[in-house]
């Protein structure tokens, strides 16, 4: 008992909040910082004696910006390069104070800076008025979410602490807010070099009734979990530590929104897959029966089901998350390359990792002066664009204003993070890329003088792609040359095409291991050449998924594809031509195989 | 949740997702708290087990307590343990102790340069063999693109800046000014080839969220940072000519505790015992520059 109440006692951690400091270049945001630090005892013992001591050994008037900039290159160039992560308590909470840049060239890391932030303290300076990136911090606030901004109008000491110059700024800049749809906790007049309104009150700003910075910092809401909305679990893996003497099979992530309790029935998107809770596993932990919102955790499931990581877990009693492949978004971009479209690009949301295109952009914004250009049609540096864009497969999601957390996504160009953005709607269409192009192909297509009907007169064969699918390791591919090598004795027009004979020779360059879609594609596109030309062309897949077949099956149009499945039948809704549950009996597979095409008339036998 | 479940969640999180996303992966151990809490909290994150190996580069000159209580533990575990060390400069006396650099020199040969080369593979690695208790050196060794590094952002002004996923080039130099953004737990997790990445889990901790976790827990950890009788103890581990002990008669977690809240070391730097990052002004951020973790 006693050990318990101990416990208690010493779970005094406070609650902790992330706070970011931004604002235009010079406006003064490390000052604020450093004089908050400094005001509040938050330095350790020495620190600011150290710097002072710094600065008077180096002929340099000392500022509290330098107890922040801690790099030698921020000291040596007077401004901050990175957002720096202060901590310091008031008598409410813990804080980290975030001091991001305000300089445009580092844009992206004033981002990374805000996006963890559950707040924003603005900083405008007092004689140079609001400037350009005041209103494009602003701006970008309201994209990444943080809802609560407080805006302090600095460096009053430079304009006598003008009530009337503090009230010009105030009224421009709320506008400013009011046209982004930001209603601001306050705007708070003062000097961080003199102290002003930092901590406590000061009479030579008699005229302001308000509180402090510190106060007002107080004051910011603490938004509760997201535990009453759906559940959302974006999975990021799947354990099996085997070797380890540990036969779990455990499905891990964290909870973003909503709660999970053993024996929920539980869908997986986009997969459509369906299971239900068994146990909720934990470390050094008691045993729980639920999960809520913020909780990294593992789960094991009743039925063994085959899913990947970067699908979401969703509860079959609530509203599931959106499925498509095309969405409306809106996007900034930090990369030094544009983004253009007929590029393929990596999108990153909540886990999943997918290729994506750029389809057609619908405004350009530039956010330091709201004005939109309707005519670009590529998304440039420091740009906020709305568009449509396009994944390879369909990506699950919630808009951004139904659920924030699975309605933001990064955007990677070549290894690097070059945007983010946020889901506006879904758009409705049956069209993709596939379609696009295998319509243009069709199109261009240069026919000879032999048809497809004079082909099947001659091979006495209908031509079609035999897709043999299944899980890794279960001779898929000894099978298919057997397959070949059986019709090729009996007279038929036949070839086995091994999927990486696909990249060789075509485009070695192609890493295989991460581009698995420019690797199905080609297959589908390989595949209509063969099955045009009147072959049957047979090829294995191992962990083929319904997305997967879907793309083969419309490139190798207008041909027929047979989908033969060894193993446990994986897809939800492709349809498996044949099942055979395993390959120990080579021959009866094949004659099995035989029969099927033959009932579907793709092997002709004639009969007089 | 607390503040601490979210750190954990968050750290695991983060683990989970260098896991996932770098093949050949380390972590460092350098047997003190931090990296202690961060090797705690991948068992958390993977159910009990360590699915990477840990390295731990040895200077020589670390406090013999420090390598026991490693071994046992690396033992109890079942950890894929492996230890790195700059043979060269051992052999040849080029060390601080031995009077023949200056401590900043002797951190970047001992540790910074055993580090990146150990890291690379091109050093003799030392594996902990399970069935004989003892290390055996490493054949073909692979080079690591992902490394676990329990740095904390209130340590010091430099660390302040890191991201938590944070890439390195091929000379393992740091970038300050051109880091990666990083929003919405969306990482570096692409890196061109040649290329290592940094993992930071432990960046939103404080030293005070440390030893709260390890005494919820009931984290092991070695005894140095207790005092024994001599009203001394030590508040950051190093190597011992270069870490002098602090003054605390503090025999239990929750004694520390209390010196760091409201206690002797409420406004101390924690390093302060760390004699190198006082030799030139900004002796970390040198350090860090030239891939001191």
């Amino acid at each position: 008992m006693e050990t318990t109440i101990k416990k208690q006692e010493n779970k005094a951690s406070l609650e902790q909040m992330n706070i970011v400091v931004i604002g235009h270049v010079d406006h003064g945001k490390s000052t604020v910082v450093g004089r908050l630090l400094a005001d509040t005892n938050s330095l350790p013992k020495g620190k600011l004696e150290d710097v002072k001591d710094r600065c008077r050994r180096s002929a340099r008037p000392f500022e509290y910006a330098f107890l922040l900039d801690a790099l030698k290159d921020e000291q040596s160039q007077g401004i901050t390069i990175d957002s720096a992560r202060c901590f310091f308590k008031s008598k409410k909470r813990s804080y980290i104070i975030i001091d991001a840049p305000g300089h445009i060239e580092f844009l992206k890391n004033m981002i990374s800076g805000a996006a963890r932030a559950e707040a924003a303290v603005l900083v405008i300076d007092a004689k140079e008025g609001v400037q350009e990136n005041s209103r494009r911090h602003g701006y970008l606030l309201s994209i990444l979410g943080v809802k609560q901004v407080l805006v302090l109008v600095n460096k009053l000491d430079l304009v006598d602490y003008s009530q009337q110059k503090f009230e010009a700024i105030r009224d421009e800049y709320s506008d400013f807010l009011k046209q982004i749809n930001t209603v601001p906790l306050g705007f708070v007049p003062v000097s961080a070099r003199d102290g002003v309104n930092i901590v406590g009150d000061s009479p030579k700003t008699s005229w302001y009734n308000g509180n402090s910075l510190l106060d007002l910092l107080d004051s910011f809401a603490k938004e509760p979990k997201p535990v009453d909305m759906p559940l959302r679990l974006p999975l990021q893996d799947v354990y099996k530590f085997t070797e380890q003497g540990d036969d779990r099979r455990v499905f891990a992530g964290r909870v973003e929104t909503g709660k999970i309790r053993c024996g929920d029935e539980v869908v997986f998107l986009p997969s459509g897959k369906k299971s239900k809770v068994s146990s909720i596993e934990a470390f050094n932990a008691d045993k729980k029966d639920i999960s809520v919102a913020g909780e990294s955790m593992g789960i094991t499931l009743e039925k063994q089901i085959y899913v990947q990581s970067g699908e979401v877990m969703c509860r079959s009693d609530q509203v599931v998350a959106q499925v498509a492949s095309q969405i409306k978004v809106n996007i900034f971009w930090m990369g030094n390359q544009p983004m253009i479209k007929g590029k393929r690009y990596k999108l990153k949301l909540a886990t999943s990792r997918v290729p994506v295109w750029l389809r057609s952009v619908e405004n350009v914004l530039d956010a330091s002066d709201l004005t939109t250009d309707t005519t670009k049609q590529q998304i440039e540096r420091h740009d906020v664009a709305e568009c449509i864009i396009e994944t390879v497969k369909p990506l699950a999601f919630d808009l951004t204003q139904e659920i924030a957390q699975m309605g933001r996504f990064v955007i990677i160009d070549n290894y690097e993070i070059a945007g983010g953005g946020v889901i506006l709607d879904k758009v409705d269409t049956r069209r993709d890329r596939i379609d696009d192009r295998v319509e243009q192909r069709e199109r261009n297509w240069e026919r000879s003088n032999i048809t497809p009907s004079m082909r099947e007169a001659r091979n006495k064969q209908r031509s079609t792609l035999v897709l043999v699918t299944g899980e890794v390791d279960t001779g898929k591919i000894d099978f298919a040359k057997a397959l070949e090598q059986e019709f090729f004795e009996s007279g038929r027009q036949v070839y086995y095409l091994g999927l990486s004979n696909s990249l060789l020779g075509i485009d070695p360059g192609i890493d295989i291991a991460g581009e698995r879609d420019e690797q199905i594609r080609r297959l589908g596109e390989i595949s209509h050449l063969f099955t045009d030309a009147g072959i049957i062309l047979i090829t294995s897949l191992s962990d083929a998924d319904d997305f997967e077949v879907d793309m083969i099956k419309k490139l190798n149009q207008p041909s027929d594809c047979v989908v033969v499945n060894v193993g446990q039948n994986r897809f939800v809704t492709s349809k498996v031509d044949l099942q055979l549950e395993t390959l120990d009996n080579i021959p009866h597979a094949i004659a099995r195989v035989g029969e099927h095409l033959k009932k579907k008339e793709y092997l002709v036998e004639y009969h007089l | 949740m607390d503040h601490l479940d979210e750190l954990e969640a968050q750290s695991v999180y983060i683990l989970r997702e260098a896991y996932r996303s770098f093949k050949d992966m380390v972590m460092l151990w350098s047997i003190g708290k931090d990296s202690t809490v961060l090797l705690w909290l991948a068992r958390k994150a993977f159910l009990g087990h360590v699915p990477f190996p840990l390295m731990h580069v040895d200077t020589c000159f670390k406090i013999p307590e420090m390598i026991e209580y490693r071994d046992h533990f690396a033992k109890q575990w079942n950890i894929n343990m492996i230890v790195g060390k700059n043979v060269e400069a051992l052999e040849n006396k080029r060390t601080f102790p031995d009077g023949n650099c200056s401590r900043i020199e002797c951190c970047t040969a001992l540790k910074s340069e055993a580090l990146k080369h150990t890291l690379s593979g091109q050093w003799p690695r030392w594996v902990l063999d399970h069935k004989s208790g003892e290390y055996v050196i490493q054949k073909d060794p692979v080079s690591f693109t992902g490394v676990i590094v329990g740095a904390r952002a209130d340590e010091e002004g430099s660390r302040s800046k890191e991201r938590y996923f944070s890439p390195r080039d091929k000379h393992s130099d740091w970038d300050v000014g051109d880091q990666p953004p990083e929003l919405w737990n969306q990482f570096k997790t692409d890196f061109a080839p040649g290329t290592h990445v940094r993992i930071h889990p432990l960046l939103d901790w404080t030293e005070l969220n440390i030893w709260e976790y390890i005494e919820r827990e009931n984290i092991p950890i070695v005894d140095l940072y207790f005092d024994k009788g001599e009203g001394k103890r030590y508040r950051s581990l190093g190597c011992f000519p270069c870490t002098t002990p602090v003054e605390s008669t503090a025999t239990t977690i929750s004694e520390m505790i209390e010196e760091l809240k409201s206690g002797k070391f409420a406004n101390i730097a924690e390093r302060s015992g760390r004699e190198q990052d006082k030799e030139d002004g900004d002796g970390l951020e040198t350090l860090r520059r030239r891939g001191y973790m």
